[in-house]
């Protein structure tokens, strides 16, 4: 299963705690595993304290040249600021998944698809608002899948080491994330 | 099976898995990776990770580790790289073999973490004082990091020289799948001159002067000669898209990769260009350049500096081509679409470099 491009851009960005980085090495760990090339950069700076953090992946079917994502093809905004940071850059006809839990509804663009989700309401209502990151990303995978399903599970099982009552959290939170994504 | 590391983690890695059992260092962002894998990994091979109380003292602890013969390493960023100089310089007139890492960071002054090349100068031309080279390293991706990493604690016994890695912020955070290969390295002479302990035969000193100024020059000399048998053995670069091209790029580390994008996109339009990439700074490699000067109708140097690079590229060109320059500072990189501006504003639109 893969994409129609050959190459996908994404930029993962949030606050410190969200989890933007965690989930965007998830989708990167899955694509090597589905026999792509693929690259993650985080951003690096003052903003690790506290401000917005963020991070860049790209999953290719060929090698990939440059790793920066200056102009993503799909962006997940977890905080206002990021939304505001990040919504002119993506490319004509990409998707921009929104936490619209902490993001008010703000001037949008009419060349991208913006995907509005409740991400922490319905980490809150799973008792545990932490996976909110892990909802964004099944929506993400419910809506264009950039890895097969069972491989971003056997990461996302991975990932969470030896601690199996995270595990199974976070599998319900992509689960849900899935099903919110089918009720769009 | 391949796994996914940052770039900073691969090289502690890949120097470990060369042999390296002995790291001084005093942990800057943005290599801090490097000495906290080592903190974690070194007492379980054996070796011994040491944080110094600064990096003129890291230095000088690499080079007694080296001066008896270990396979030793530190890693740092540019501003520490700059303290580390005197005893660079020191290090090379005794002849110890060793490896730094210098991932670097934005400067003049404290500069930012963002992934910058301005530490090229200080890199390939001395760095601290005397008549003195380094070979320096210059990866583009994780997997050419441990590669590279590797071989230059091969390159440093060889020789008895300082070896450099040179990278910067992107390559240092990056996670790119990488795999460990076994290594096959080169065959080395026993560290005969090593200080290593007297008992039955003459006792070695591993020291930087003689205390005469014909020792001096005559030591000069010799060191001269190990330099040009580097230049000549060592040259090393990677060329892409280059059979056919009528312009070339130059650039190393991140900015060849953002460059190799820009080729793609100039190539789609029918513009044939390549790239010729540096993956030696020093020793430059003119022979690769100036193999493709009757072909290249113009060069462009693209680099994370004010144009550093550029004179030892011109230097090679001699004015057979008009020379370009594309660069960003402080920790930002040009979009692959601003290097293809650049290159028409400045190749294709008739401006001499």
């Amino acid at each position: 299963m893969s994409t129609a491009r050959t190459i996908t851009k994404y930029k993962f960005a949030g606050f410190g705690g969200q989890g933007v980085l965690f989930i965007g090495k998830v989708l990167a760990q899955a694509g090597m595993l589905a026999k792509q090339q693929v690259t993650w950069i985080p951003a690096y700076g003052p903003e690790m304290r506290g401000g917005t953090a963020n991070c860049s992946v790209i999953i290719s079917s060929k090698k990939i040249g440059s790793p920066t994502v200056g102009k993503p093809n799909v962006a997940i905004v977890m905080n206002e600021a990021s939304y505001l940071k990040f919504i002119d850059t993506v490319v004509p006809g990409g998707t921009l998944y929104v936490n619209s839990s902490l993001i008010p509804e703000l001037p949008g663009r009419v060349d991208i698809r913006i995907v509005r989700v409740p991400v922490n309401e319905i980490a809150h209502e799973m008792g545990d608002e932490k996976v909110a990151n892990i909802v964004m990303l099944g929506v993400m995978q419910a809506m264009i899948p950039a890895v097969p399903d069972d491989i971003l599970e056997k990461v996302l099982l991975q990932l969470a080491g030896k601690k199996p009552a995270l595990a199974e959290q976070n599998m319900r939170a992509l689960k849900a994330g899935k099903e919110y994504a089918m009720n769009l | 099976m391949a796994l996914l590391m940052k770039g900073n983690e691969a090289i502690a890695e890949a120097a470990i898995q060369a042999g390296c059992r002995l790291f001084y260092g005093y942990p800057i962002t943005p290599s801090t990776e490097i000495p906290e894998y080592m903190a974690k990994k070194m007492k379980a091979v054996g070796g011994t990770y040491l944080q110094a109380e600064s990096e003129v003292a890291a230095i000088y602890m690499v080079y007694g580790a080296g001066a008896v013969g270990e396979r030793v390493m530190t890693g740092t960023s540019s501003p520490g790289f700059s303290l580390m100089q005197e005893g660079l310089s020191f290090l090379f007139a005794a002849e110890i073999p060793c490896v730094i890492v210098d991932v670097m960071r934005g400067g003049p002054g404290l500069g930012g973490l963002g992934p910058t090349q301005a530490d090229y100068f200080q890199l390939t031309k001395g760095g601290g004082h005397g008549d003195y080279h380094a070979i320096v390293l210059a990866p583009s991706s994780v997997q050419e990091m441990v590669d590279l990493t590797k071989e230059s604690f091969d390159l440093a016994d060889c020789y008895r020289n300082l070896v450099i890695i040179a990278v910067d912020g992107i390559l240092g955070q990056m996670m790119e799948p990488v795999e460990f290969p076994p290594f096959k390295g080169r065959k080395l002479e026993p560290k005969d001159w090593a200080a290593s302990g007297a008992e039955g035969r003459p006792k070695n000193n591993v020291i930087s002067y003689y205390l005469t100024p014909e020792l001096g020059e005559s030591e000069n000399i010799r060191w001269g000669d190990k330099m040009s048998m580097m230049k000549e053995a060592e040259q090393r670069f990677v060329e892409y898209e280059m059979e056919d091209a009528d312009y070339a790029f130059v650039a190393f580390g991140t900015s060849a990769r953002i460059t190799e994008t820009a080729i793609d996109i100039l190539r789609e339009e029918g513009i044939k260009v390549g790239l010729f990439r540096p993956v030696t700074l020093w020793p430059f490699p003119e022979k690769g350049l100036t193999a493709r000067l009757d072909q290249i109708k113009g060069w462009m140097s693209i680099e994370l500096s004010a144009g550093q690079m550029i004179e030892d590229l011109k230097l090679v060109v001699n004015g057979k081509a008009p020379v370009g320059f594309h660069g960003r500072m402080g920790g930002m990189t040009p979009e692959p679409e601003d290097v293809v501006t650049a290159f028409k504003e400045q190749l294709l639109g008739g401006v001499q470099g």
